[in-house]
């Protein structure tokens, strides 16, 4: 029963293509191609709608208003008033823009972050497109996301989206690398790029009852968090969004953008923020695998689902809670201790692999992880102690 | 449906191949550039090469292609301008392409039936990588750890 369930959507495709089975085998490719698209693009354009009336609604929560309580019960409505506004804005194009950029960088950005979704496991045998280089495809993919910005920043021919588009361009492939080479040690221990092999590796129980999924390890943790942020980083979200910085700025890459084009802006924003959840739940949170064996009869997909939200609770927390930071302190993070912390991760999974993946080696690990934190807590300490502030760019 | 999908996706690397070569506007070409790297990316997908070409993707239009469209957008300010024909590029490119072809066609490789290959996995290239091809990979990550720590250098403020 519980794996009829749990196979239930697979089952559904298989149904579904039953019927095309005297068809030619190309027009079975496309069919079965059409549907999982359809699949994911019903499912994360839903949970877009559901995502941005609900993160109104718990930042408000969070900050002691109502939010969006008009439309419908509680507000749920909102999102249908929002898209059938965006829909009948006047659309916009500056005369001096380059027209087609202007029209293909919203295109390119959604597409990106819609291809990026296509390789994540969202269940037992429920990933709707299976590749042998997968985590290599979701970066290789997701790294034309700086060029759609900045062919909206340039098309835009505006200073102020110009400016953002420099900025998010800055701030993306400064954060790619950490971003990048924190997937590497569990690329490592899994030894394969394939993400439904990554979640097959965490699906054990060490003494039944701890899960064995990398966030459980030290370098899985360290490298957990540093993916973490620079998710944050990539998904341009608050404290990093920087890049549309509405009190400099205006809106960035976004400022000569409006109706619609200006909802797809902010459509591939959110795919891409669920795209990257979607990959650190896989990568590090054990994937569609349960967190006890008793509770294995729930269907994985919810369980991926659930792991998911409460990673996408966590970003708009954070949205709630944390000031915007400052463009170069944002880099010096990046590249003074998200990238060296990023490196030790690597090691310390090798010492976690050579020293027998036990105890031993957790400790090993933890003890290369702590001895390089705290080296580099005291090497970039650089408040000088009761000294006049000196500001630099503002006397 | 393979042969339907080569057809199509020549056609656009062609295309735009071409108007790289030839739009006014720089930044266009550049683009253009990107679509007809894009094309290449598809063909090795198409052969089963998926590594090959998910690398091209990354390393090409991840970043090369938006070094370039940094490089016009730094350096140039006259991207209206129109210069006119090149006639010695022409004639370069011509005797290029003639020798290519003659090159290609006097190959006697062309007429032998090609061994059926084994799939390339991304295993047998980390594999192959890390056995036969160990030390130009060291040397290359050496190469690259020097550059990288020299554009470090290269923007460290000057300390007074």
């Amino acid at each position: 029963m519980s794996s009829a369930l749990d196979q239930i959507f697979v089952h559904g495709k298989r149904w579904l293509l039953s019927w095309f089975a005297d068809a030619p085998n190309w027009l079975i490719q496309i069919t079965s191609s059409l549907i999982s698209i359809f699949a994911l693009l019903a499912v994360f354009l839903t949970l877009f709608a559901l995502m941005s009336v609900l993160e109104r609604k718990i930042l408000a929560r969070m900050q002691n208003r109502y939010g969006p309580n008009r439309v419908g019960p509680f507000g749920l409505f909102q999102p249908v008033a929002d898209g059938i506004k965006m829909l009948i804005k006047e659309d916009i194009v500056p005369a001096r823009a380059d027209k087609i950029i202007h029209f293909l960088a919203p295109v390119v950005l959604a597409a990106v972050a819609i291809l990026t979704l296509g390789v994540i496991p969202y269940g037992r045998n429920m990933t709707a497109f299976t590749i042998d280089g997968g985590i290599l495809f979701f970066f290789a993919v997701g790294s034309a996301t700086e060029l759609a910005v900045f062919m909206a920043g340039w098309a835009s021919n505006n200073k102020f989206s110009m400016l953002g588009a420099m900025r998010a361009i800055a701030q993306m492939f400064s954060y790619e690398l950490p971003l990048i080479i924190t997937v590497l040690p569990v690329v490592m221990v899994a030894g394969s790029l394939m993400p439904d092999k990554i979640v097959f590796a965490q699906g054990e129980y060490t003494l039944g009852i701890v899960p064995r999924w990398f966030v459980f390890t030290p370098w899985g943790a360290a490298a957990f968090i540093l993916f973490f942020v620079s998710g944050l980083v990539e998904s341009n979200r608050t404290p990093f969004d920087v890049p549309e910085g509405e009190s400099e700025i205006v809106a960035g890459h976004m400022t000569e953008y409006s109706g619609f084009k200006y909802a797809t802006f902010f459509l591939a924003e959110y795919l891409g923020m669920f795209a990257i959840s979607g990959l650190a739940v896989t990568l590090f949170l054990g994937g569609w695998h349960a967190p006890l064996r008793a509770l294995e009869f729930i269907p994985s997909y919810i369980w991926f689902f659930a792991k998911l939200s409460v990673l996408l609770f966590v970003y708009i927390w954070l949205r709630a809670t944390l000031p915007r930071t400052r463009v170069d302190q944002m880099m010096n993070v990046a590249w003074k201790f998200m990238l060296p912390m990023a490196f030790t991760c690597v090691i310390a999974a090798a010492v976690w692999h050579y020293a027998g993946r036990g105890l031993r080696g957790w400790l090993w690990s933890l003890l290369v992880i702590v001895f390089v934190y705290s080296a580099l807590s005291i090497l970039l300490d650089t408040r000088r102690k009761f000294a006049r502030r000196v500001y630099r760019f503002a006397e | 449906m393979n042969g339907a999908a080569f057809i199509v996706i020549s056609m656009v690397t062609l295309a735009a191949a071409l108007a790289a070569a030839v739009l006014p506007n720089l930044m266009h070409a550049a683009f253009c550039l990107v679509l007809s790297l894009l094309g290449l990316a598809s063909f090795f997908f198409l052969l089963g090469a998926e590594f090959v070409g998910l690398a091209l993707v990354f390393i090409y239009i991840g970043a090369v292609a938006v070094l370039i469209v940094f490089t016009i957008l730094l350096t140039r300010r006259d991207s209206k301008v129109h210069y006119g024909l090149n006639w010695s590029g022409v004639v370069i490119a011509f005797a290029v392409f003639g020798g290519l072809t003659w090159a290609i066609l006097k190959t006697q490789s062309l007429s032998i039936v090609p061994p059926q290959a084994r799939a390339i996995t991304v295993k047998r290239i980390g594999e192959t990588l890390m056995t036969g091809y160990v030390w130009p990979l060291q040397c290359v990550g050496l190469l690259l750890t020097a550059a990288l720590i020299g554009a470090l250098v290269l923007v460290m403020e000057e300390k007074k």
